[in-house]
């Protein structure tokens, strides 16, 4: 299966955002493609305020079953939640499990405005009632697979179909 | 029996008891992870969900207020629910024995036991009764352990020193009665310090310890030489006059210190203690309260590090130790 | 009863016999060794081929638990445990509750003893009353009783004077004192030899100077007094050194190890494993090297097993809080044969420590399988192998470091008196 070029979604889901963009919106990046996916939004969009970064590792659902992740990254968020227009960026949706643990990582920084969630690839098969605003490209992929982000010592992302390891 | 009592099949940590016989990889991997647990106490809401619906024993067959309190802080912080029992006033004195106080709470569905007990080998021994699914954190036992004293320790001193590979560490007092100093001896060797000292009288240093990897000193100004992070031990009161030391004050002469000692270490050295300070027996105020004490980092770090070592061992798969 | 015992190899080292000879037993001795003797009819043959009979083993110190700790082991498992064994003979010591320091509570132990028909006990007196180190007992007394000597076990004895007038009381009626070297203050508190592995656990220590001390002191004593004196459970380098001195300066002494210092470490406490929370403690390997060396060299005259059954519960306490002892009854043979295998001892030499030598310790006219001496003997598998695990014992006591430990060596049959008072239960 041809999958696409990362700039090309890049380039799609900055169209799509750049008009909802408030002075006031600031874009959070989940660890770790979503961070990628994020830093090169960031640029393309002009948002001044940092990146924010979440590692949900402490909010996940299936710690009862897989343990603490063995790499976990502090969340940064260098700026006050209370009140905010949040960007919400994750490199693939699949269940939204994961989403749902960002955002509960997020309310405990403060209570925001709002959320918007940006992704880069919207595969379906949601397990839970979340949608994405922005979405880089929707694709149908044989649920033993998943899709990768990938990046280079250069930076470039690049995207892939691995053989699943099973978590969310 | 050889075995590793606190790691599971996969060489996971099932129980922490020791720091002796953990590869490095295990006590960095508990580091790293408490660096993100740093910042959950400057936000809005200072707890994760991560332990929710867990119960967490704090069993403390000795009383600690101190170490309890940070233990229920760490676990309150990641959601569990915290029991706290001061075993040492009640059923022990009816008569009733460890493994009985243990066998109870177990049955009110712990999930951990935070142990602390005043006999070496205490926590090895519940470790080695509870159901598998039970793990136990060893909050101090005897003379023999408290690995999360040394955790943080060593937290800290990456903290302030980054790279612990070109350190020199003076560890100053009581080693012999110190679980505290045990662990750290093993914490730093394990994690490639260089070169670890050991200062004090010969009455209060066990006999073998330089087979622990390091050096002893018995005269402060040689050993504080040149050292990068000199940690101050706690002399125990009933230590302080008998067949062990003279007085106080001949201690606090020759072993406790002062500003003028601590200018013989490095101009960047750092000074840490483990709490409670005796200030006059082992250190000075002016010292203790200075720029190169670090000790009121330690007890927040402690938090963090202690949130690392309970979600690692409740993360990891439940099973027969190795 | 008359038994033919054929086919065997039988060892006898005190009467240097180690060869395929049968054996002959008649009104409960032995009646003959090799040939029939004429007219000879075997009411019972015994087919002891692959088998090694020897002397029923001797053993210097048991405890049987009675009277004062039935619920830790009682005489019935105890002795069944010592036939278990191939023991046949076994020393007492008076640390039961009351003390072994008055006549009637010996004569009990030996009637009830005698009244299992199994293995002979031969009880220690207290050399103070109430084992308290203060007022001595009643010593010729205790010995008409059948205390066969005196013994402060392993309670402290820090009074030298009397220490010295006790050995001087008992050297009057030519008894002979039992003692363990330990220093009371040196020892006070401690738990494990001082040493790395201590250091490493954080346990209270006692060092092996606390056993030079108080064995230097009592080799003082034996030169002032003249008493005989068995040195009880050696531990240490420095002692066995002290002791071939002593034994060069012709001094009345001889001494015994328990059998599982010959084997163990302080390394073996592992993480705490209070099975070898032990009196006297596990010492350095280098100490461990020096024991079996001077065992091999015979300033160690005898084995013991230093059978001491602990219930579990006394066992399942953090180290220093745990009982102290091992149960060893049923080890002692398999161990000190592997103590000869590994030493390169001749296995007739390793039979004598644990039969001919404890007999002369204790002037027993037994230990050997001479004609017309009583038929207390052993017959064991010396090729098979067995496990040791707690449902393998008889005694009361599971504490023992050996658990799990393969040895070689399994009693097949013993006999007391010329009566069959142990066998080996069929495998399945």
């Amino acid at each position: 299966m041809e999958l696409p070029e990362v700039e090309t979604l890049l380039r799609e889901l900055a169209q799509q955002i750049r008009p909802r963009l408030t002075p006031d919106s600031v874009l959070v990046g989940m660890h770790t493609g979503g961070v990628w996916v994020a830093e090169k939004l960031r640029e393309q969009l002009g948002v001044k305020t940092p990146l924010g970064t979440l590692d949900i590792s402490f909010y996940r659902d299936d710690f009862g079953r897989r343990g603490l992740h063995p790499e976990v990254k502090p969340s940064r968020i260098p700026f006050e939640v209370e009140g905010r227009h949040i960007i919400l960026v994750d490199d693939v949706l699949k269940t939204g499990r994961s989403i749902r643990a960002a955002m509960n990582d997020l309310f405990d920084f403060g209570r925001p405005a709002s959320i918007q969630l940006a992704v880069l690839v919207d595969r379906g098969e949601r397990e839970l009632p979340i949608s994405a605003q922005f979405v880089g490209v929707h694709l149908n992929v044989d649920g033993h697979q998943d899709i990768c982000l990938n990046r280079t010592e250069s930076g470039q992302l690049s995207l892939s179909l691995d053989d699943a390891k099973g978590r969310l | 029996m050889r075995n590793n009592p606190q790691l599971n099949k996969n060489g996971e940590l099932q129980h922490l008891l020791t720091i002796d016989g953990l590869p490095a990889s295990t006590l960095r991997h508990i580091l790293d992870t408490a660096e993100s647990f740093l910042g959950v106490a400057e936000r809005e809401v200072k707890k994760v969900p991560l332990l929710r619906g867990k119960a967490i024993f704090n069993l403390f067959f000795e009383p600690s207020t101190r170490t309890r309190t940070t233990f229920e802080i760490a676990a309150k912080r990641l959601s569990a629910d915290v029991i706290n029992l001061n075993v040492g006033t009640s059923s022990q004195s009816k008569g009733e024995t460890l493994l009985d106080t243990v066998d109870n709470l177990a049955a009110m569905q712990a999930d951990m036991f935070v142990v602390r007990h005043s006999q070496s080998g205490a926590a090895h021994l519940i470790a080695r009764h509870v159901a598998p699914h039970i793990h136990v954190v060893n909050a101090g036992d005897g003379r023999h352990a408290h690995p999360t004293q040394a955790l943080l320790d060593m937290f800290t001193i990456r903290h302030y020193k980054k790279d612990l590979t070109r350190l020199r560490v003076a560890i100053v007092g009581d080693m012999l009665h110190s679980r505290v100093a045990r662990s750290q001896i093993h914490a730093l060797t394990t994690l490639g310090v260089p070169e670890v000292r050991v200062i004090a009288p010969k009455t209060l240093i066990p006999s073998c310890a330089e087979r622990m990897g390091v050096q002893i000193y018995h005269d402060m100004a040689k050993g504080l030489k040149d050292v990068d992070v000199i940690i101050m031990l706690r002399l125990q009161s009933e230590r302080m006059r008998g067949a062990l030391l003279p007085s106080s004050q001949e201690y606090f002469k020759y072993y406790g210190l002062t500003s003028e000692k601590l200018a013989l270490a490095r101009p960047d050295a750092i000074v840490m203690h483990p709490g409670p300070m005796n200030r006059g027996v082992e250190i000075e105020s002016s010292v203790a309260d200075g720029v190169q004490s670090v000790i009121l980092s330690q007890v927040t770090f402690g938090i963090a590090v202690r949130m690392a070592v309970m979600s690692i061992l409740m993360g990891n798969e439940a099973g027969e130790t190795a | 009863m008359k038994i033919h015992i054929r086919n065997g190899r039988l060892i006898d080292p005190k009467n240097g016999i180690d060869a395929q000879r049968d054996v002959f037993i008649a009104a409960g001795k032995v009646a003959a060794v090799g040939a029939m003797p004429e007219g000879f009819h075997a009411n019972r043959v015994i087919d002891a081929s692959g088998l090694v009979i020897c002397p029923g083993l001797v053993d210097l110190s048991a405890r049987l638990r009675e009277p004062g700790y039935e619920y830790k082991a009682t005489l019935e498992s105890e002795m069944l445990a010592a036939v278990a064994g191939g023991v046949t003979s076994l020393v007492c010591p008076p640390d039961t509750d009351p003390p072994l320091d008055e006549p009637g509570l010996v004569e009990m132990l030996k009637y009830r003893a005698k009244s299992l028909n199994q293995a002979r006990v031969y009880p220690l007196g207290a050399l103070t009353q109430k084992l308290a180190g203060e007022r001595l007992t009643e010593m010729a007394e205790l010995h008409d009783a059948g205390c066969i000597g005196f013994s402060h076990a392993d309670m402290p004895l820090s009074d030298t004077l009397v220490l010295m007038r006790a050995m001087q009381y008992a050297a009057t009626f030519g008894f002979t004192v039992w003692l363990r070297p330990q220093d009371a203050y040196l020892a006070r508190d401690g738990v494990a030899h001082d040493g790395e592995v201590a250091s490493r656990l954080g346990l209270p220590a006692i060092p092996s100077c606390a056993e030079s001390i108080a064995l230097s002191a009592i080799l003082a004593l034996v030169r002032e007094t003249g008493a005989h004196v068995h040195i009880c459970r050696l531990s240490s380098r420095e002692g066995i050194a002290l002791i071939r001195a002593a034994k060069a300066e012709g001094l009345p002494v001889t001494c015994d190890i328990a059998v599982h210092h010959a084997h163990l470490s302080e390394m073996d406490i592992g993480f705490f494993d209070s099975n070898c929370h032990l009196v006297p403690p596990l010492r350095s390997q280098r100490d461990r090297d020096a024991l079996r060396e001077a065992l091999a060299d015979g300033t160690v005259d005898a084995i013991c097993s230093d059978h001491t059954p602990v219930d579990d519960d006394a066992k399942l306490l953090p180290f220093a809080e745990a009982e102290v002892g091992a149960t060893g009854l049923e080890l002692l043979l398999p161990l000190t044969l592997k103590w000869a295998q590994e030493t390169g001892v001749p296995l007739s030499a390793a039979i004598a420590k644990v039969t001919a030598e404890p007999a002369r310790i204790l002037a027993l006219n037994n230990g050997h399988l001479g004609v017309g001496q009583p038929a207390d003997l052993c017959l064991f598998d010396p090729e098979q192998y067995w496990k040791v695990e707690p449902a393998s014992l008889n005694s009361q006591g599971r504490n023992t470091p050996f658990t799990g430990f393969e040895l070689q060596g399994k009693v097949r049959m013993t006999l007391v008196e010329g009566h069959v008072v142990y066998e080996l239960p069929d495998e399945g």
